[in-house]
């Protein structure tokens, strides 16, 4: 038998994985091993498979993914730091057929979002809210977030943090699965293909819900930030999975339509 | 004759904004101007005309609503009061960055912090000055009737979407709270969003489409040399407006020795003190600017070939004052009469002022 060419493998058929074409060709700012551009790559291919790039707005936030439109092909709007859910709203409301997704870290969407972030789930906006719990401001050099573990040491809580000064770690998503407005909330990783494959299947439905105008969907994804954190990328991931992992179980958290309206309605007080 | 009302100045602008053929309200209860959005509930224009009307969580949420709204081409706007808008500066100044257009109303109350529910002029600063962070202006219209506060919705409309920038409407508790008559505009629909992606499809995020670049809308840009290209653009806007926008009405200037100028109600109040000052024989006359940014600064320079004494008559400690002395450069005397804290002005009260501050002094 001849010997195999390289040729005869590189063909269209053989092909089982490409870069999407909604992701452009601009280099990545992020430090190696980080989250973010692996979540980047699966909200991509999303729009690609579902074919919706013309009809999909992303709402940046301040924070290390500030520059996210540099690296997917939509047309992208640029919040204010926590107001993304806001700017939301208002492209929603006002082009209701858009399909507009938020992308927030955990000190955009959990600390000085948090009024936006409740609000926008409340009302049920019929958006995708993308949440980057990393655990620190990965941004502005590794502070302290609301979502940092106990005894974690950052560049504002050089000594760990401490309860007694800083409270405990936000559980954001759980709270948002209290909302009536919240249509499904899950938390999911990507840090192994498995995760990945299945943070890619919550991104998927999460879109797709947004076209059937059942609330919000929001997807916690727990991250790594190996260089706030002070690990490298391996280490980082091992310390996600013993330290982050108990405290923020991933899975999904409600998957459900709006709760009942009656049971909050009241007689007219006015005639 | 069209449409004649009596209506107070607050629910005109609600009026105003459905017959402009606004697409979006948003906003958050603060007294004195919560009949605007109480109006636009009441009317429910999304059954008229398709306008979208969201009571905010807070100031911050409503202009960044706006924010998204405007990104998309879309006619949005929102009113609040003085505390109000000292939220919204950051979203107003990320506006300005990202060169997107909206009106924004300020029904003035007294200050500072919560300050009173009363009528004021103390926000001429924040106003004219940009007011948040960063070297940005708004187009600054100061409506002094309740037809003005019907007018200037379509006119701040006009302006936002022809210069790409937020244009603010500097108004006050009295001209808000007021009731007048008014001719109301006639509907305009809204534009519908073939339309819009035809007149503004060169900047609007409307999504993504094959034969163009994608469009972001950001006030971010980390190359110093890039942004500084971006801020001279935006200079460029500003001194264009200092040539082509320039508003306002000169009331007996023409052999006026004394000028009073002030807008808003402070207008309406010195009108009555021109024509007490004329009675006793005095040559008063009245600038008031429609615009304060642009401010009139010409046609004040102008009016020193004959004026003797300029008094800026203001609901405030004295801001308009500091531009009416640039105008004025040195030429002659510029003083200041004002009330705070929501005190009314009286025109006995402004004919005292040109008297002691101006021909006495
Ligand atoms: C009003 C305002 N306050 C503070 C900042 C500074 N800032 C920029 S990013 C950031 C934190 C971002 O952290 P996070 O949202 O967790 O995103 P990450 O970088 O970790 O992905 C802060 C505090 C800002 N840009 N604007
Ligand atoms: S600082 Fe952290 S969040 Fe930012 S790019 Fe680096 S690893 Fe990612
Ligand atoms: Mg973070």
């Amino acid at each position: 038998m001849d010997e195999l060419q390289l040729a005869d493998i590189i063909k269209p058929e053989n092909k089982v994985y490409g870069k999407s074409k909604i992701m452009t060709d601009t280099p990545m700012h992020y430090c190696y091993g980080c989250s973010h551009g692996v979540v980047h790559k699966l909200i991509a291919e999303v729009i690609e498979e579902m074919n919706i790039q013309e009809d999909t707005i992303g709402i940046a936030p301040v924070g290390c993914s500030v520059m996210m439109y540099y690296y997917l092909d939509i047309d992208w709007l640029q919040a204010p730091h926590g107001r993304a859910p806001a700017v939301a709203t208002g492209y929603k409301r006002t082009n209701p057929k858009k399909y507009v997704f938020t992308y927030q870290g955990d000190g955009d969407l959990a600390a000085i979002g948090t009024a936006e972030t409740m609000h926008a789930v409340n009302r049920g906006e019929n958006i995708v809210m993308i949440f980057i719990n990393n655990a620190i401001y990965g941004m502005t050099g590794g502070q302290m977030a609301p979502t940092t573990m106990i005894g974690q040491s950052t560049s504002t809580s050089p000594h760990g943090r401490d309860v007694e000064v800083n409270g405990y770690p936000l559980k954001i998503t759980e709270l948002i699965a209290q909302l009536p407005g919240s249509a499904y909330v899950t938390r999911q990783s990507v840090h192994t293909p498995a995760t990945v494959r299945k943070c890619k299947k919550a991104i998927r439905k999460a879109f797709e819900n947004s076209a059937k105008n059942i609330g919000t969907s929001f997807i916690e994804v727990v991250s790594t930030c190996n260089s706030g954190w002070k690990l490298d990328p391996v280490e980082s991931n091992k310390w996600m999975e013993e330290n982050m992992f108990p405290f923020y179980p991933l899975g999904d958290i409600k998957d459900s339509v709006h709760d009942d309206v009656e049971k909050y309605s009241v007689q007219k007080n006015k005639k | 004759m069209g449409d004649l009302r009596l209506m107070k100045g607050n629910e005109v602008i609600a009026e105003a904004a459905i017959r402009c053929g606004c697409d979006g309200y948003f906003g958050y209860p603060i007294t004195p101007q919560s009949e605007v959005m109480e109006t636009l509930m009441l009317r429910r224009p999304w059954e008229e005309t398709g306008m979208v009307v969201l009571q905010a969580e807070s100031e911050v949420a409503s202009i960044n609503m706006m924010f998204g709204g405007a990104s998309s081409g879309k006619k949005v706007m929102t009113s609040s009061s003085s505390p109000g808008i000292s939220l919204m500066t950051e979203g107003i100044s990320y506006m300005a960055g990202a060169e997107l257009p909206g009106v924004i109303v300020n029904v003035q109350r007294g200050g500072p912090g919560l300050g009173t529910i009363q009528p004021s002029q103390a926000d001429y600063f924040q106003a004219t000055k940009g007011g948040g962070h960063g070297d940005y202006r708004l187009i600054v219209l100061a409506p002094n009737s309740v037809q003005e506060m019907n007018d200037f919705v379509d006119l701040g409309f006009e302006l936002s979407f022809k210069y790409r920038n937020p244009a603010l409407i500097l108004t006050d508790g009295v001209i808000g709270q007021m009731m007048e008559k008014v001719e109301l505009s006639e509907f305009k629909p809204r534009l519908t969003d073939k339309q819009i992606e035809e007149k503004y499809g060169e900047w609007i995020a409307s999504g993504k489409k094959p034969d163009r670049e994608r469009h972001i809308k950001t006030s971010l840009e980390m190359v110093s040399e890039v942004q500084e290209k971006n801020n001279e653009r935006f200079q460029a806007k500003y001194r264009a407006m200092e040539k082509d926008e320039v508003r306002f009405e000169a009331i007996q200037c023409d052999d006026a020795e004394y000028v009073i100028v002030a807008y808003g109600v402070s207008s309406r109040i010195s009108q009555k003190a021109v024509v007490l000052l004329r009675e006793q024989g005095i040559k008063a006359g009245l600038l008031r600017p429609i615009t304060l940014f642009p401010f009139p600064t010409q046609k004040i320079n102008q009016l020193t070939d004959k004026a003797k004494g300029f008094l800026s008559v203001e609901m405030s400690s004295g801001q308009m004052i500091e531009d009416v002395k640039l105008a004025v450069n040195g030429k002659t005397k510029v003083e200041h009469f004002g009330r705070m804290g929501g005190v009314i002005a009286t025109p006995g009260e402004v004919v005292d002022a040109v008297k002691q501050k101006l021909i006495g002094g």
